[in-house]
């Protein structure tokens, strides 16, 4: 263990991973016009014999396994190394990190969410020459990357992007209320919601403790309105015109457009829903759409179902929220230097192109390099799936994200605001009333 | 004893191996030595995570952060917390209505299986069922019976011209509690059922042959004699149901999360919410040792009863 070995030497590196010449890389390259900058990788002198014990994230599409392991493969070839990846749900994967930084002991990777490396980044190694050395190389992070990556001027975690939702819709129902394209504002969302509704084809949100669906769902709607749980002073700021604005517009999107009981919804619910034909709008990755394609009994549904971006509300600007993936390195890992080789060689071209393009768009990258690839243009449905990360705030916008925010989120504050006023008739004084206590606990 | 002890005397002080041996003939050390081992993986096991458990409730401890100590500031906040006595009126709702009836039905069941007919064997197997099964997995056939569009229930109800809508099972708050209550009460009726029974088989048959010379009705030998003799037996099994259905998790985690809107959170959920999804550990433990109290008056009783069957 102490005896380390310089095994990948900078010119190693750019020898195996064909990170070198910009003009040799674009020959190759699948990215359409985008130079790849001629940067050098950081020299990182990997250990010896490293083994990288991973936990990540069971992937929700064949593709990113199969390249995930490939790339793990290739590089363990490289190093030496060995790479072991222990996948989880991915609800799981939060308490199990939160454990594994608590008594210091565990994974040397973590493939985690959101707030995560904010919550404990004491325990993570800068990863500050990663990022930085991607970031120029791949054309730049897109904004909130640098949201959630950062602490304090640093990078504690590496933005590998996000699983992102967007509108899942039946085209041929929106066309026959009347509209050619899904509508981009929240106004016109609504409006088409509710003549869907009236057509026997009810929209279906989940309202209920949905980790993903349901507060990714929520808060973009909340911010679409121009509300926010706090201010970027942290202090708290739900008990505003805007959220009562936003509670009036989603209790008339639940009155008389919604399916019944999405107030009991869990993450798989739209899902079912969706392919049982019981609604016609929701939000979701683009899973749907591939659990649909293919299968001759769903061909119907495949065929119908498009994409569109969630809507923009008065706050006149994209306000989306998704899962956000970022790896991070825990300070008791015996490998940092190969842990951070291993991140940094994930996310170069040879390795991250096929592997993005494998997952078929449900996987968005946070380098804007890689939204020149070929996945997001070749079926068209992919499209609105490679403004995710772009298009997206960060949990616990607008103050910075941490424990508070974290626990505001694990909470379901806003989810239950929402459900509060929709589906228990609580009034909107008493329901902002009872989040704005129920935020002011965390941010004290 | 007496001569070997003379022996060492006129010799010196004993060896080593001679004062083992005569500890070892000691009734109370060789007591001491025997449950020394089961006693070390209790304090390991069970006082060791309960003592920290106690401790981590007066700190604020957050994941990854060294915690410091803070008093009673997390059970100050959760007595101030709406959510907290949302949870705590659930818990009592969820344990009281389900223990009860659990009971009934466990009586009921455990009667009626004490009598001769045919197949008697195979359906004391098949009430078994519930309880053999895995929670998470009977936790998620009711996730799907009470699924919001595919609940066979609702389904079976619109077919048979019974209703014309599905029932929103888990989206209305008290729906949501009862279904949960419903859930739990078919789990655990067949811990009623089974215990019960094996303590209706100890009655002997001819205190209800007397009974019934005497012109006593069944309802009246059940009352007279069933009831009385089954008492201690009865007692423990519901003090053990409760505290199982107090202390309870899994059905509500994976039926409802404890939605909506914190309707059907109780104290093992809300704990589990706010130490592990949120971070929190002081007070998710905090929440955790509000159950204490409860808990030991169960066992307390538990044990007075085990005695009295001693």
């Amino acid at each position: 263990m102490g005896e380390k070995h310089k095994n990948i030497s900078r010119r190693d590196f750019i020898k195996t991973t064909g990170a070198g010449l910009a003009g040799a890389a674009l020959l190759s390259s699948p990215f359409k016009g985008r130079a790849i900058a001629a940067v050098s990788p950081p020299d990182f002198a990997v250990e010896k014999n490293p083994v990288l014990r991973v936990l990540r994230w069971s992937p929700f599409v064949k593709g990113d396994g199969v390249f995930w392991e490939k790339n793990s493969r290739k590089w363990e070839k490289v190093t030496g190394g060995k790479v072991i990846t222990e996948y989880l749900s991915w609800e799981d994967v939060r308490p199990k990190a939160a454990m594994e930084a608590a008594v210091g002991a565990g994974h040397d990777l973590i493939s985690g969410w959101h707030d995560d490396p904010h919550i404990y980044p004491a325990k993570l190694h800068d990863v500050s020459d990663v990022c930085e050395y991607l970031g120029k190389k791949y054309g730049g992070w897109e904004d909130v990357c640098f949201k959630y990556g950062m602490k304090d001027g640093r990078w504690i975690a590496v933005p590998m992007g996000g699983p992102g939702q967007e509108i899942v819709y039946r085209k041929s129902w929106v066309n026959e209320a009347g509209y050619d394209k899904f509508p981009t504002d929240v106004q016109g969302f609504i409006k088409v919601s509710k003549k869907l509704k009236s057509m026997g084809h009810p929209v279906g949100f989940a309202m209920g403790h949905a980790v993903g669906d349901g507060n990714n769902w929520v808060h973009t709607w909340l911010w679409a309105f121009g509300a926010k749980t706090v201010n970027k002073d942290g202090s708290v700021a739900i008990n505003s015109p805007e959220t009562r604005n936003a509670l009036e517009g989603m209790k008339e999107l639940y009155d008389d457009a919604m399916i019944a009981g999405v107030a009991s919804w869990l993450d798989p619910h739209n899902n079912k829903a969706y392919l049982a034909n019981q609604i016609s709008v929701t939000n979701n990755g683009i899973s749907i759409y591939y659990a649909a394609k293919g299968k001759p009994h769903w061909a119907e549904i495949a065929k119908d179902t498009y994409h569109a971006t969630l809507p923009v509300g008065p706050a006149g600007k994209p306000t989306e929220l998704h899962l956000f993936n970022q790896v991070f390195i825990f300070k008791h890992t015996p490998f940092p230097n190969a842990a951070k080789h291993y991140i940094m060689f994930m996310l170069e071209e040879e390795q991250c192109a096929p592997w993005t393009n494998a997952m078929r768009g449900y996987v968005t990258p946070g380098l804007k390099a890689y939204r020149d690839l070929p996945v997001w243009t070749e079926d068209p449905k992919h499209t609105p799936y490679r403004e995710c990360i772009r298009n997206m705030l960060w949990n616990g916008y607008e103050g910075s994200i941490g424990p508070e925010s974290a626990a505001v989120m694990a909470e379901y504050v806003v989810v239950d605001l929402f459900a509060n006023v929709c589906a228990r008739g609580v009034s909107i004084k008493k329901a902002i009333a009872g989040a704005e206590k129920a935020i002011a606990r965390y941010y004290k | 004893m007496d001569a070997v002890g003379a022996t060492e005397q006129d010799f010196g002080p004993p060896s080593l191996r001679k004062r083992l041996s005569s500890a070892l003939e000691n009734p109370t050390f060789l007591g001491f030595l025997f449950v020394a081992p089961a006693e070390l993986l209790l304090l390991i096991f069970l006082a060791y995570p309960l003592l920290l458990g106690l401790w981590l409730g007066l700190t604020d401890t957050i994941v990854g952060r060294e915690g410091h100590y803070i008093g009673l500031e997390n059970y100050i906040s959760l007595v101030h917390d709406a959510s907290f006595w949302l949870t705590v009126f659930n818990t009592f709702l969820y344990t009281i209505v389900a223990v009860f009836l659990k009971l009934v039905l466990g009586v009921g069941l455990a009667v009626v299986l004490n009598r001769d007919f045919k197949g008697k064997g195979l359906m004391r197997a098949i009430v078994l069922l519930p309880w053999i099964i895995p929670t998470a997995l009977s936790a998620i056939c009711f996730w799907w019976l009470y699924d919001s569009t595919f609940s066979g229930i609702s389904w079976t109800l619109i077919k048979l011209g019974l209703m014309d809508h599905r029932i929103n099972f888990l989206g209305d708050a008290w729906n949501a509690r009862f279904s949960l209550i419903a859930a739990n009460i078919w789990r655990g009726v067949p811990f009623f059922t089974i215990g019960l029974l094996a303590g209706l088989q100890t009655i002997n048959p001819d205190l209800y042959e007397a009974a019934e010379i005497d012109g006593a009705g069944s309802w009246a030998r059940f009352r007279k004699i069933t009831l009385p003799l089954l008492m201690p037996l009865l007692t423990v099994v519901t003090v053990f149901s409760t505290i199982w259905t107090f202390a309870d998790f899994q059905l509500v985690w994976v039926i409802t999360r404890g939605g909506p809107a914190g309707a059907t959170h109780i104290f093992g959920t809300l704990s589990f919410q706010r130490a592990m999804s949120g971070g929190h550990f002081g007070e998710g433990a905090a929440i955790s040792n509000f159950m204490l109290p409860i808990l030991v008056a169960c066992v307390l009783i538990a044990f007075i009863f085990l005695r009295k069957e001693d």
